[in-house]
């Protein structure tokens, strides 16, 4: 490839935006050719997302800033261009499917970019229909954004970039909100465009195992502003850098390094897919599994939470939940999932007494609380909102969390005390006189969980606690949580990631067209290929792993690996 | 004051589209019979600081119509005297520099008289004359009726507006002041 | 939850058919013609006008059934206030005085009076059907086209459009972040004191509005992407092609403008006065 012309090329390129003391790019040299599809990863704060707006023009045309050194598209320098010009040579996917659909209909934000360019109406029809085809929307062209599912949404923003007929794709974050599943067509198709458009692709994206579910050229690795390191997939796997700097290396690649096969010896270890065991490593994967011993928890508490025949309509008419049961015992730590709109935000909503159900009853501890109110209800039961924003109201973290239980009849020194001791619990006591607005996203969330914390609810419902996080910060979280549910607190969690319903909880309740479809263990949802498919959830690359072993029971060698997995980490 | 263009476009209508919210469907009792505590004044003059006078007024204007065609019938004097309020706060956009990350007590006389001078022009003036030319209402009652209005919705613009202001300039991140942990 | 933001109510009628542009050219014509005339006579063409346009615009008045409610109220509420203010203000406008009927104290119910409130109830009811018919014939889709046609820039025009796709997001955000926030004890209702209720207003607006302001930058981020201001003009998606229907309507309206403008100054003044 080295005779062809690179159609992205850094050289000696740095970038600091204003607010920054220190560049966030220090002295990035690349060169992407083209055809070629990149996969950028990078912990949260690596720079990733800034080298993707560099390339698309948001940097420097929208975020000020100072650049170093030079940056080449399509064989224009970006600081000379404008956002304008490279945009009809860069189509971007950003993470966000709500912000970047504008148009008030499908068809509307797909022809956005050619309304912009005043392409005559045909012309726009035909070129939008196109469009729509090669993503497979075209059924949904007059539908509304509210109307659309997650992906939908995604496709749509794909579309809308197409119809410039664009040389490079790049992707921002394409996975996160979506349901595995969703996620998985994501992936599929971006590999489906790349073929039909000939396009370079770049993906940024740090949950890397769902990213190579297609195949990649070249793995770009991130990490303090600098590239520090780009290989090929298999190469990059099979150094221990990803595990370096913080990213998530594919679940089966662990589970064969704990059975101490030889990796170097595996081809095509980047492709769950097309991975090729040879007996060796079978025998080792086999020997290691023999080897394993389970201890079974049983929880034999009370049940804290339980809801009986819960049915739901928010029109009085369609219902969006059905004849929910559930029973929680108490101390359980166990997720909710199934695709974005099978009714788990519902289901805790009504739970929490936000909304009111139009039929069945929710118990607490035994007793009846369908028709206390909110504010009564939090007392037991705390909801924490997926976006911290939406929750902080206070500029100081004191204030913040001494607003739940202001004007309840306690004196100033017992909210103090009650503050304070909540805080220790979160590790933010050292924080306690700090603005909000100086603290991470991981920390904003510790204090949306402490602010909800310091009621003294039994129970506490999650949304989504780590979307959009990498691999420290997911951890971070849970493992703050897994220690709040140690102390007994009961902890559900609302979500889209297998790992976390598989590591953290010990059971999940599986919902799917507003029907509770299933309720087992993690490792029992996820080797179940039906439930799968029906939940739109991935199954995991443990249960492929398992099967291509022969492993007759691939649930309990999934339960084996996440002990395992647990001791080495408790161990580091 | 944030100065793009493109972001002035979506700020007008992300501005509308709280203000139609706000004006439509929150419904907060201010104590005096069937009247509401009007919290879209509070959010189009926070707008009108932020993003400056077009912002303030076009964002309030069509929030405006918007929300009286949801009920049937544009009151078009009105209209025109959110846009006019809007404007003026706007105006003053630059001097309190929300952009800094203070909003201190200069900042706040600033806004305090903004509010003030808006209130009067957009209410007794403006919106009295077209209520008096459109429906030959009798002029001195007109005026009293918007004085009362004009004084509720300085009252609301200063509390609501002056708290989200000063609550949105502690967030503000300083010219290199962001360093990692 | 409540998607339609405005009351657009799909069907296949000659109003519907119309392009957004003409219906918005029809509602402005109306709403400045009605605004400034205060001749009876014109007022009263318009609204059989505007009726005739209900009628054919196919739309049920159950399908409108909440905004007629809110009308009627509206004027009758309106119709006593007037009367309250100043029972003689009709006098003062028409310069006789024919009492009907005494009512108490300074009540006299005269006939000036009553024809004045008639005309500014006039006023109202013909606003009524007239915006109505804007927009539940109008697909949103086709206001900033039709806005933009009709010469308003296309920068403003698209505000309007980017109000009208966010209001559902920013409805659902504002109901989601109150209740996360009375659960923490943010009460805005009658139980909670005046000066705590609008505290606790700020509880749950600022962080709305904080989140806006993100959206914002994603929003304007997104559509520069996509090129967004790159030309001093843009074409629309969803605009209808003009027909002889529609021009025949336009000049109708500018045929109604003028005579109504005719009509209503004719005589020093734009008030019909039948008292002399």
């Amino acid at each position: 490839m080295s005779e062809m012309t690179p159609i992205i090329s850094f050289k000696n390129f740095s970038f600091q935006y204003n607010a920054q003391k220190r560049p966030t790019l220090k002295d990035i040299n690349l060169d992407i050719y083209p055809g070629e599809k990149i996969l950028i990863c990078g912990a949260s704060g690596s720079g990733k997302s800034t080298l993707g707006n560099c390339i698309n023009g948001l940097i420097p045309f929208s975020y000020n800033g100072k650049i170093e050194g030079s940056l080449t598209v399509d064989g224009i320098e970006t600081k000379n261009s404008s956002i304008f010009e490279l945009s009809t040579r860069v189509g971007t996917v950003l993470q966000d499917p709500d912000g970047q659909f504008v148009g008030l209909t499908v068809g509307e934000d797909i022809a956005f970019a050619l309304e912009n360019d005043c392409i005559e109406q045909g012309k726009m029809i035909e070129l939008t229909d196109h469009a729509a085809m090669q993503v497979g929307i075209e059924k949904h062209m007059k539908k509304a954004p509210y109307d659309l599912s997650g992906g939908q949404k995604q496709r749509v923003s794909m579309a809308g970039v197409l119809v410039d007929d664009v040389k490079i794709l790049l992707f921002d974050e394409p996975l996160a909100n979506l349901d595995p599943a969703t996620g998985k067509g994501a992936i599929e198709l971006i590999e489906k465009l790349k073929k039909e458009t000939n396009t370079t692709v770049v993906i940024i994206e740090h949950r890397i195992e769902d990213a190579l579910w297609e195949n990649v050229d070249r793995i770009l690795l991130m990490a303090d502003g600098c590239i520090v390191a780009d290989k090929k997939p298999e190469d990059m796997l099979r150094s221990p850098l990803l595990n370096e700097y913080g990213i998530r290396e594919p679940l089966y690649l662990t589970a064969l390094k704990y059975a101490s096969a030889d990796i170097n010896k595996v081809e095509h270890i980047d492709n769950i897919r097309q991975l090729k065991l040879e007996k060796e490593e079978v025998n080792s994967v086999r020997d290691w599994y023999l080897s394993q011993q389970r201890q079974q928890t049983v929880n034999d508490n009370d049940y804290i939470l339980e809801t009986q025949d819960l049915s739901f309509a928010y029109d009085g008419k369609e219902y969006v939940l059905n004849d929910i049961n559930v029973k929680i015992r108490k101390g359980e730590m166990l997720s909710i999932v199934g695709r974005n709109g099978a009714g788990k935000s519902t289901f805790c909503k009504l739970v929490c007494g936000f909304e009111k159900p139009q039929k069945g009853k929710v118990f607490f501890k035994g007793e009846d609380v369908t028709d206390t109110t909110i504010r009564h209800r939090a007392a037991h039961i705390g909801y924490v909102m997926q976006n911290p924003n939406q929750m902080i109201s206070q500029i100081q973290i004191f204030d913040e969390v001494a607003m739940g239980i202001a004007n309840i009849g306690l004196s100033k020194e017992e909210i103090q005390e009650r503050v304070y001791e909540t805080l220790k619990v979160c590790g933010l006591y050292e924080f306690r006189n700090w603005p909000i607005s100086a603290l991470s996203f991981g920390q904003k969330k510790r204090v949306t969980i402490a602010s909800i914390l310091v009621m003294g609810p039994e129970v506490i419902i999650l949304d989504e606690p780590t979307a959009g996080q990498d691999l420290r910060h997911y951890t971070e979280i849970m493992e703050f949580l897994k220690d709040l549910n140690k102390q007994g607190i009961t902890v559900i969690i609302v979500t889209h990631d297998m790992h976390l319903m598989l590591e953290y909880t010990s059971r999940a309740i599986v919902f799917s067209n507003g029907q509770m479809v299933d309720d087992k263990a993690g490792s029992a949802v996820l080797c179940d290929p039906e439930l799968v498919e029906k939940a739109a959830l991935k199954e995991t690359s443990l249960f492929n792993l398992a099967t291509m072993c022969g492993i007759d029971d691939p649930v309990s060698f999934v339960d084996c690996f996440i002990d395992c997995d647990r001791r080495e980490r408790e161990h580091e | 004051m944030k100065n793009d263009a493109v972001k002035k476009v979506v700020a007008t209508g992300i501005g509308a589209a709280l203000f139609f919210v706000l004006a439509r469907f929150v419904a907060v009792p201010s104590g005096i019979p069937n009247t509401n505590i009007a919290f879209q004044y509070g959010i189009q003059s926070f707008f009108a600081v932020v993003y400056g006078p077009v912002v303030g007024c076009l964002s309030g204007f069509i929030g405006h119509v918007l929300t009286d065609m949801s009920w049937g019938g544009v009151w078009w004097s009105w209209a025109f005297g959110t846009a006019v309020y809007g404007l003026i706060v706007g105006l003053f956009a630059k001097k309190i520099n929300i952009e800094s990350g203070e909003f201190g007590k200069k900042a706040l006389v600033n806004f305090a008289i903004a509010n003030c001078l808006a209130n009067v022009v957009a209410w007794p003036i403006i919106a009295a004359v077209g209520d008096v030319v459109i429906y030959k209402e009798d002029f001195k009652i007109v005026v009293a009726q918007l004085a009362v209005a004009a004084i509720a919705d300085f009252l609301c613009a200063m509390v609501i507006g002056g708290l989200l202001l000063y609550g949105y300039s502690k967030t503000i991140a300083k010219t290199g002041s962001l360093d990692k942990e | 939850m409540n998607n339609r933001v405005l009351n657009y109510i799909p069907k296949d009628s000659f109003i519907h058919r119309l392009s957004g542009t003409t219906k918005l050219i029809i509602f402005l014509t109306f709403s400045v013609l009605c605004g400034l005339s205060f001749d009876t006579r014109v007022l009263i063409v318009l609204l059989l006008l505007s009726l005739l346009g209900f009628r054919l615009s196919k739309i049920k008045l159950s399908e409108i059934r909440l905004m007629s409610t809110f009308l009627v109220i509206f004027i009758t509420f309106n119709f006593i206030l007037l009367f309250l203010f100043n029972p003689d203000y009709g006098t003062e406008m028409y310069g006789t005085r024919t009492v009907l009927f005494h009512l108490v104290g300074r009540y006299y119910v005269t006939a000036e009076q009553m024809f004045y409130q008639f005309n500014v109830a006039l006023k109202y009811v013909i606003g009524f059907p007239i915006a109505i018919l804007f927009i539940s014939t109008t697909n949103p889709s086709e206001f900033a086209a039709s806005l933009s046609a009709i010469g308003v820039p296309y920068r403003v025009s698209y505000s309007v459009s980017l109000a009208l796709r966010y209001i559902p997001d920013i409805q659902k955000d504002y109901h989601e972040i109150a209740q996360s926030q009375e659960a923490r004890g943010v009460g805005l209702g009658k139980d909670v004191k005046l000066v705590e209720r609008v505290k606790n207003a700020v509880k749950i607006l600022l962080p709305l509005v904080l989140t806006s302001l993100q959206r914002i930058d994603t929003i304007s981020n997104s559509m520069q992407l996509r090129s967004f201001g790159k030309n001093k003009k843009r074409t629309w998606y969803v605009k209808k092609k003009l027909t002889v229907a529609d021009y025949s309507v336009i000049a109708f309206c500018a045929i109604l403008f003028i005579v109504g403008m005719i009509v209503t100054n004719q005589g020093g003044s734009n008030i019909y006065n039948p008292f002399i």
